[in-house]
């Protein structure tokens, strides 16, 4: 069976500066699958191609069998507005909530494409069972809210559309130990209860190690490593470049 | 006591016209929320909205004097001229605007007055020099109370902008797509990947925003009369409103509108200043906004947090 999410061999250019180079990987439905990388080794560019919110110079991207973006010219990739009815939802780096909306109106921005009022008021529901402390803050404006709370937040808005694919950029980013911890915690049950696939992006690499069960070495924009997250939490190369060992 | 009533009377006057400008200052405020752009061209929307909404009223009416049909005349006229200048707008949008985007911040900006222009001298092209009187739908004549007249254009006026302004309010909070339009003005890029069309939100923006200079077109002919340059001052005072209300916000918009036209209407007598010279008011006002609070009086200076 073909993966779910497939990258063929793309190449992505900010002018002069190649961000990727003939990146290729995969994401197997069910799993949860982690990229890590230092500062500025391309992690969040990978996600934003896969999204669509940069174009590719080389290569194509497909999700559950269909190419969703392309270097080719004449074939169109699919605009990003369109991948989440598709069943992808990223979550962004710096969680990117609307901070002048409530926690409830962010809620309901997630589940744009759910015409169904009812469908929108059962999820919201399940959001504030899953993270209670959004529950609590649902009439507040979201600006509000501290760090690791923006970040919950951005994870329920993100699973209001009821992804199969949910795209984490830095979930970890600026945040207390406790905190990141909580999060993975959630993480895992996403994976685990709600069988959302989950594609991890980190610069804490033994967090997303640990979570995950297959791992991706970026450095400067190529994949250099690529093995199951246990041998990589074992391999020299990452204990010494990533894990501080 | 005579003053007393007199000013009171200038708070009337005021609100009417602030309401006007209210109306129109939205669309300045709902377009820069989005697009980071002053379309200059929205002024030139409510000359648009104002001839059609002639137009529309006086072929419809015909020979006819009966009140009823008169006022129904004038609604219908309203909604026909609200319907044109929304496609307007998105049209516009659509060919001078939407191609620019990537380009520089001045690109869009120089079409927009490119815009104006076609608008404005097409207008004088077909309809002539000669400016028309809006008749009124009604008989105007001013109920007095307590020496405080007031006619009913005013109350129709103020009545016809409150409505708006209510339902673009319920809308904007309320509504799925009214929700969208808030968020994309916060952020599109996440907006995009929560599944929002951004370029029909950017569409609609422009198509609300010009239904209600078409609105504001009407509703101000009555008093200043129906001509290819109408738009110009009327446009530039409803900027300025916005700017004081805080451009961008939809509330301060609404503020602006009534602030500016209070002023006007009051400051002129109060500073004893002729009234050929009332229009300095607006931009006095402007300069000291932006001296004091150049966000404007609802603006955020507050930045993001990251
Ligand atoms: N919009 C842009 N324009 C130009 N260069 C960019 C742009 N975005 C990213 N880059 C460059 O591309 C490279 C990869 O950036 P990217 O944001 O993908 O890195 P990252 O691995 O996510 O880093 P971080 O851990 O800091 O988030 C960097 O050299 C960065 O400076
Ligand atoms: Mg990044």
């Amino acid at each position: 069976m073909a993966a779910m999410l497939e990258i063929n061999g793309i190449t992505v250019r900010y002018g002069a500066i190649e961000a990727l180079h003939n990146v290729s990987m995969s994401v197997d439905e069910g799993d949860v699958v982690a990229l890590i990388g230092a500062n500025g080794a391309g992690k969040s560019t990978l996600l934003k191609a896969i999204v669509n919110q940069v174009s590719l110079q080389e290569g194509s991207i497909s999700f559950k069998g269909e190419v969703v973006s392309t270097a080719e010219k004449h074939k169109k990739s699919v605009p990003t507005h369109l991948l989440s009815q598709r069943g992808i939802a990223l979550v962004p780096e710096g969680r990117h909530v609307f901070a002048d909306m409530t926690v409830e109106e962010n809620l309901d921005m997630g589940a744009f494409l759910v015409k169904d009022p009812v469908a929108v008021a059962k999820k919201k529901e399940e959001m504030y069972d899953f993270f209670p402390i959004l529950g609590a803050r649902r009439k507040q404006k979201t600006r509000s809210l501290s760090g690791g709370e923006q970040q919950m937040m951005a994870i329920a808005r993100a699973l209001m559309s009821s992804p199969h694919l949910i795209l984490l950029d830095e979930p970890g980013l600026g945040l207390a130990p406790l905190v990141v911890q909580d999060i993975f915690n959630k993480i895992h049950l996403i994976n685990q209860q709600d069988k959302v696939t989950v594609f991890l992006v980190e610069q804490n690499a033994r967090m997303a190690l640990k979570a995950s069960n297959k791992g991706y070495c970026l450095e400067n924009g190529n994949i250099v490593l690529a093995d199951s997250s246990d041998a990589l939490l074992r391999n020299d190369k990452v204990r010494a470049a990533y894990l501080g060992e | 006591m005579t003053t007393l009533i007199q000013y009171l009377q200038y708070l009337v006057n005021g609100i009417t016209l602030g309401s006007i400008y209210a109306l129109i200052a939205l669309g300045y405020t709902m377009v820069y929320g989005i697009l980071k752009f002053i379309n200059f061209a929205h002024g030139d929307i409510l000359m648009v909205g104002a001839y059609t909404g002639l137009l529309t009223y006086t072929a419809l009416l015909g020979e006819s004097t009966n009140p009823v049909w008169m006022l129904t005349a004038f609604f219908i006229a309203m909604l026909v001229s609200m319907a044109f200048c929304a496609a307007l707008g998105m049209f516009i949008e659509r060919v001078a605007y939407k191609p620019l985007r990537n380009a520089s911040r001045l690109a869009p900006l120089l079409s927009a007055i490119g815009v104006s222009f076609i608008l404005s001298n097409g207008a004088a092209w077909i309809f002539g020099a000669q400016s028309r009187r809006f008749p009124y739908p009604f008989d105007n004549t001013p109920i007095v109370i307590a020496g405080l007249s007031i006619t009913p254009h005013q109350i129709l006026t103020v009545t016809v902008s409150v409505i708006m302004m209510v339902v673009l309010t319920l809308f904007v909070n309320k509504s799925r797509m009214g929700k969208a339009m808030r968020a994309t003005s916060i952020d599109q890029a996440t907006s995009e990947l929560m599944g929002i069309d951004v370029n029909k939100i950017i569409s609609m923006t422009f198509a609300i925003g010009s239904a209600l200079a078409a609105v504001g077109g009407i509703l101000s002919s009555f008093d200043f009369r129906v001509y290819a340059s109408m738009g110009t001052m009327t446009g530039l005072k409803a900027f300025v409103a916005a700017v004081i209300g805080g451009i961008g916000n939809i509330q301060g918009a609404m503020l602006g509108g009534l602030i500016l036209g209070v002023l006007e209407s009051i400051g002129a007598p109060l500073l004893g200043i002729p009234s050929a010279l009332r229009d300095t008011i607006a931009f006095a006002a402007l300069i000291i906004i932006l001296l004091v609070k150049p966000d404007g009086i609802l603006g955020k200076n507050e930045r993001e947090k990251v």
